[in-house]
């Protein structure tokens, strides 16, 4: 079964006057465990294309569907059901909650699915373990690297074992080192988790970890190849 | 349910992010709640001391008429001493004292002046319990039994009528067949009233004199009764009006004193519109606050929109910060008013200005009454309209659109 299906999907942005064509018909089918890139300049539709997946925007026409549910004409209630269920998000920057610790910040989901503290807190040691941050649990963001921040966002975005996991742009405010150690944990996570990664970028080191990479151009797919990962 | 426990957390590490607003924020609730707090326990001290001082200066808290003596206080218009059921009914527990009067208009006249007052015959025995003529003696003696023929006056009267105790003094009324009754009192008492109006229209002497002196035998006009308070008095009233029957006028003191009555009705809202203002003006610096926690906080509630938490979780989290701000302001406010109140318990000394506090009927100390349906009543009023006053805000803040949400500059 996909893991994403998008069928003919548009969205056309407008400011005033203006109409900014975001997706023009876009297709396309994602497989459970596969590793992808969106790659396009800026302006090109990457983002657009993974909110659209996420369901942080409602695409104008056409279908999108995550698993066996079709999630364009879900209400407001109903797709944050969805993403807490299926999609761990990592965003850019402002991936995390200031208030919260490293180990708040990864139960945080858990915590809004009404897993049990003690649950909670095992699987959230073991993550945090595994992203390599073990003993900066309780660290508030403010007190961590970007690197450690995109660390804690990654493991927030799996903890719950979500069959899918968006990121845009993860690497951008990252050293080279920091984003190559981003990257190792991503795909060491899709090998180990089957976890499928669809990750909106235009940073050559992270298209290198991909095994597909689709890319857009003015809101439309203009070339899908698979390669080997590095 | 289950996002109570990061909600609270949430909302509670947020209240501290920028912990000098909500600490100015915490200080303008605890204020407002104390001034709510103390302002009402001034009025409500005033309002009681009027309506106490009232009720124990004749009233009692039930009297019982013949029905037409209210309109026509006639000296024809008496009743019969209490006896059978309404005795019984005056025995009981929740009755802490009852007197029967003779109570007719009349003219008292000096040597050198002459009044109209009421003169009241009374059971000094049972007076004492109930009235505050005994206590209020400041010169001389109170009467000493139902047959006494000596008169107590108001110092203010004597006063105007230029006599004083030892002195003599006339009384003239109406007997029932209308014939003139009179007869020459010595003064034995003189007494001091908090409210001067007192002291100037009543005069007492025995309760068999003053039958004697207009001829009606061993009836009375009124019987008054005293229950435990005046707030709660509707169970005595209508076990007296029961007891009394159709054939006598039953009434409370509200209605009584209807002025009195709707004094207290006033003053209660006045206490609701009171609460009600001060915490407008603190729903101001409330929105504010608010509204500005959530403004600074856009891209995180856009990324908890993303990560699957529903509006109605934000809504509930800028919610709870609000009443988690109100909460610490009513306790501390709560804390200042009693820190405040009970100190003044023993009275505050408002003798400067007696004479316009006696205009309402109050009297010159003035004791804050801190009561605890006021209390009540200020902290649920704040934390409602409080929730009410946090919607804005919450709602803005729960129909973010995540995207637009996590990408504003």
């Amino acid at each position: 079964m996909s893991a994403v299906r998008c069928v003919n999907v548009s969205r056309i942005f407008r400011q005033g006057d203006l109409e900014v064509t975001g997706l023009d018909n876009v297709s396309i089918e994602i497989e459970q465990g596969e590793f992808v890139c969106l790659v396009a300049p800026s302006g090109g539709g990457k983002t657009t294309l993974l909110n659209a997946i996420g369901g942080l925007d409602e695409p104008d026409s056409g279908e999108v569907w995550v698993g066996d549910q079709r999630i364009d004409k879900l209400g407001k209630g109903k797709l944050a059901e969805m993403r807490l269920k299926n999609i761990g998000f990592v965003f850019q920057a402002y991936n995390l909650i200031p208030v919260l610790t490293a180990r708040e910040n990864v139960e945080f989901v858990m915590q809004v699915q009404g897993v049990p503290a003690a649950e909670r807190r095992a699987k959230s040691s073991a993550i945090l373990a595994e992203v390599g941050l073990q003993g900066l649990e309780d660290r508030r963001p403010a007190k961590m690297s970007g690197g450690q921040q995109q660390r804690v966002a990654v493991a927030r975005a799996i903890v719950s074992e979500p069959t899918l996991v968006l990121a845009d742009e993860p690497t951008a405010n990252l050293d080279s080192h920091s984003a190559d150690q981003l990257m190792e944990l991503f795909v060491h996570l899709n090998q180990e988790h089957k976890t499928t990664f669809v990750i909106a970028t235009h940073d050559q080191r992270v298209m290198a970890y991909a095994r597909r990479i689709v890319r857009l151009l003015d809101g439309h797919i203009v070339e899908d190849i698979r390669q080997q990962a590095a | 349910m289950r996002a109570v426990g990061i909600i609270s957390r949430l909302a509670w590490r947020n209240l501290w992010r920028n912990h000098r607003r909500t600490l100015i924020m915490i200080a303008a609730v605890s204020v407002g709640i104390w001034a709510m707090m103390f302002m009402t326990a001034l009025m409500r001290g005033m309002v009681n001391d009027m309506v106490r001082d009232s009720v124990k200066s004749l009233p009692g808290h039930v009297q019982v008429h013949h029905p037409d003596y209210r309109d026509d206080p006639n000296v024809a218009n008496f009743i019969a001493e209490p006896s059978g059921k309404l005795l019984a009914a005056l025995n009981e527990k929740d009755v802490v004292g009852w007197a029967s009067r003779v109570r007719v208009p009349a003219v008292v006249s000096s040597e050198r002046e002459s009044r109209s007052v009421t003169f009241v015959g009374v059971d000094p025995a049972r007076e004492r319990a109930i009235s505050f003529v005994a206590a209020d003696i400041d010169e001389g003696r109170f009467l000493e039994d139902r047959a006494d023929s000596g008169i107590i006056i108001g110092r203010k009267l004597a006063d105007t009528l230029d006599t004083g105790l030892g002195k003599r003094i006339v009384i003239m009324s109406q007997d029932p067949d209308n014939e003139i009754a009179d007869r020459g009192f010595r003064i034995v008492g003189l007494f001091d009233s908090s409210l001067q109006a007192l002291e100037e229209s009543y005069v007492f002497t025995g309760i068999e004199t003053a039958q004697q002196l207009l001829k009606i035998g061993d009836q009375v006009h009124e019987i008054a009764v005293t229950g435990t308070g005046f707030r709660n008095i509707d169970p005595l009233y209508q076990s007296v009006a029961a007891a009394a029957g159709p054939d006598l006028s039953t009434l409370p003191w509200y209605e009584l004193d209807s002025y009195l009555g709707t004094m207290l009705g006033v003053m209660d809202g006045f206490v609701l519109v009171w609460i009600v203002v001060i915490f407008l003006a603190l729903s101001f610096g409330l929105v504010n606050t608010l509204v500005m926690a959530v403004f600074e906080r856009v891209r995180e509630i856009g990324l908890m929109l993303a990560l699957g938490m529903k509006p109605v979780m934000i809504l509930g989290q800028v919610i709870v910060e609000s009443v988690m701000l109100l909460l610490i302001g009513l306790l501390i406010g709560n804390l200042l008013a009693y820190a405040t109140v009970v100190p003044l318990s023993g009275g505050i000394d408002l003798s400067v200005v007696a004479e316009g506090m006696e205009f309402f009927g109050a009297s010159a100390i003035l004791y804050p009454a801190l009561e605890i349906n006021d209390v009540i009543m200020s902290n649920v009023i704040v934390i409602v309209l409080g929730i009410l006053a946090s919607l804005s805000p919450a709602w803005r803040a729960s129909r973010y659109q995540p995207i637009e949400a996590i990408t504003k500059v």
